[in-house]
């Protein structure tokens, strides 16, 4: 029996496989099949992951096992009950209050994070001696690091006209990020190349037995 | 007399100074979050060893090495916590080794004095935001320059209002506590009062219950804005899947059959974002992206009309409402960008001259 299920269960794969790349031709019946087979069964999976993994351990079992001491809890039971309120059209208005908290306590909490990992770090990692390096090729990176920082992040001054003499270093940003991007973008196309490995590899050896 | 016997005082006195000091001794650090301690030392041995005392006492070693500097920090430790240190100087000379011990409780402070530059960055740049969202409400106008990929917003749904087709509007894969997720819902509003305008229809398919929650409020809101309240269809603003994936193959789905003429990928985007631009493109539908990963970027900028790069998007809001207190807002960041700048220049200054106390005044808050 269960090498009955394992062998579905790979036909099943290949199916999907295929239903998957038939995309690539143009949109088809196996698609929508694949595609619509894939969104409802990833929504139900993750309703009943949360739920176990979430709601059941860190709300219900604290408060069935431990209610006084997890009293607190109650908070975001109540916030979540009130997002519920949705669905009855004269409640929904309740839900605004928990997305109202979510925004707010967000926004704070990026400020804060960004400010740190983002802003502070990356001032002082370009805060560098240029001449410091051993070598001429480590002179040139330090100081293309340093004019690249600051050009990429005059690029993103909104509140002057970039014309004639301050247009330069917006132009020079640009180009740092675009090159930056050029080269983000092969890293991340060869990755997405072994990806097809991957699933080539699949085909040809757990299916088809071509390759060891 | 008198001077010879100053001399020979202070000389006593120098040498019960030095009789007296320590060879070993723990500090708290202060100004800390009391996660640290100091293990001090004063040897004229080449090499020595660390041992710090587990709960049950027993001694574990947690340094072996040279005794130069004379100084330790162990960090990671629990605060208020007391915590007991042994040095141990090997003797050559008699094959054996001496033992010194200290403890030390580790404190927490009120105010982390490491961190001294994260909170005047943060109050100055707050403060200028302040000022100037007080004076745009005062009447004053802000100029923005021109960003490219918002102006083609308008472009975008005059387009899908004269061909009869939807509007489709992907709100990222983030969460609502991903500050992108808000700058795109932000835009969302925009856009949904301009396709009330119009009568055209707005699809919003979202990843996240919260998402889909504010997404439908926000579109409801813009509804309203323009007077047109029976307009606005929740069916339109939908949930498909909290997988990644799984999201992206429906929304491919909407792309090819609803065929939209105009789509907007705006907020936080990851692996799925060259998927969904290309399906896009494939349909010829006319393309505006924006996110701040800095990774997914380029996907959006080689298969869309038009991309908001980083900050552009965060600008959004400001720009397509015109609202004051949002410019306000808008050159307050600004103000923090040309800091930055400053900073960076004068940290640069210092360390060419060998002034490297500001560049660690900086590094501390890290």
């Amino acid at each position: 029996m269960s090498h009955f299920m394992s062998v579905l269960g790979l036909w099943m794969s290949v199916f999907f496989t295929f239903s998957i790349f038939s995309f690539l031709y143009k949109d088809n019946p196996f698609y929508k099949l694949a595609e619509q087979i894939f969104v409802g069964l990833s929504a139900a999976y993750w309703l009943v992951y949360l739920f176990y993994s979430i709601m059941l351990p860190n709300l219900f079992t604290k408060l069935i096992s431990d209610f006084r001491g997890n009293i607190i809890l109650l908070i975001p039971a109540v916030l979540g009950l009130m997002m519920l309120m949705r669905i009855i059209p004269k409640t929904q208005w309740l839900s605004r209050f928990p997305i109202a908290i979510m925004i707010g306590t967000s926004a704070g909490i990026s400020m804060v994070r960004y400010a740190k990992s983002d802003l502070l770090s990356q001032i002082s990692a370009t805060m560098i001696n240029p001449f410091a390096g051993e070598t001429t090729s480590i002179v040139i990176g330090n100081f293309l690091l340093i004019i690249g920082t600051i050009c990429g992040v005059y690029y993103f001054y909104f509140s002057k006209k970039q014309e004639g003499i301050s247009a330069v270093p917006s132009k020079i940003g640009i180009w740092f990020l675009m090159i930056s991007f050029g080269a983000s973008f092969g890293y991340t196309v060869m990755a997405r190349v072994s990806l097809l490995i991957g699933r080539l590899e699949f085909l040809l050896k757990d299916w088809l037995h071509i390759i060891n | 007399m008198k001077a010879l016997l100053l001399v020979i005082g202070l000389s006593l006195f120098s040498l019960c100074l030095f009789a007296s000091q320590q060879a070993f001794w723990v500090q708290d650090v202060p100004w800390d979050e009391g996660k640290a301690l100091t293990l001090n030392w004063h040897t004229a041995a080449d090499s020595i060893q660390l041992q710090k005392a587990d709960s049950l006492g027993v001694w574990e070693t947690i340094y072996i090495g040279s005794s130069q500097p004379p100084i330790y920090t162990d960090s990671d430790l629990t605060p208020g916590t007391n915590y007991a240190y042994r040095l141990i100087i090997p003797q050559k000379a008699t094959a054996d080794s001496l033992f010194y011990t200290a403890e030390a409780k580790t404190l927490e402070q009120w105010i982390y004095m490491n961190k001294l530059s994260y909170l005047l960055i943060l109050l100055v740049i707050s403060g200028a935001i302040m000022y100037y969202v007080q004076s745009a409400r005062m009447g004053k106008d802000y100029f923005i320059r021109r960003i490219g990929g918002l102006d083609s917003m308008e472009e975008a749904i005059g387009r899908a209002t004269e061909k009869g087709k939807p509007i489709l509007f992907v709100p990222g894969i983030g969460d609502l506590d991903d500050i992108q997720t808000i700058a795109s819902l932000t835009i969302l509003s925009h856009l949904a009062q301009r396709s009330a305008e119009y009568d055209t229809k707005l699809i919003v398919p979202c990843r996240f219950s919260m998402v889909l929650s504010a997404a439908r409020e926000v579109v409801k809101e813009a509804y309203l804005r323009v007077g047109k309240p029976d307009a606005y269809k929740e069916d339109n603003i939908f949930y498909l899947s909290d997988d990644q994936f799984g999201y992206v193959a429906g929304i491919d789905g909407i792309m090819v059959r609803e065929q939209p003429a105009a789509n907007f990928f705006l907020g936080s985007f990851y692996a799925e974002s060259l998927i969904l631009a290309e399906t896009g493109y494939s349909t010829g539908a006319i393309q505006t992206s924006g996110t701040a990963q800095a990774s997914q970027l380029p996907f959006f900028v080689v298969s869309c009309d038009y991309t908001l790069i980083g900050e552009e998007l965060f600008a959004a809001s400001a720009y397509l409402s015109r609202d004051p207190q949002q410019l306000g807002s808008l050159k307050g960041h600004d103000f923090g960008k040309l800091l930055v700048i400053i900073l960076i220049l004068t940290g640069v200054i210092t360390e060419i001259i060998g002034w490297h106390w500001f560049k660690a005044f900086f590094e501390g808050a890290q």
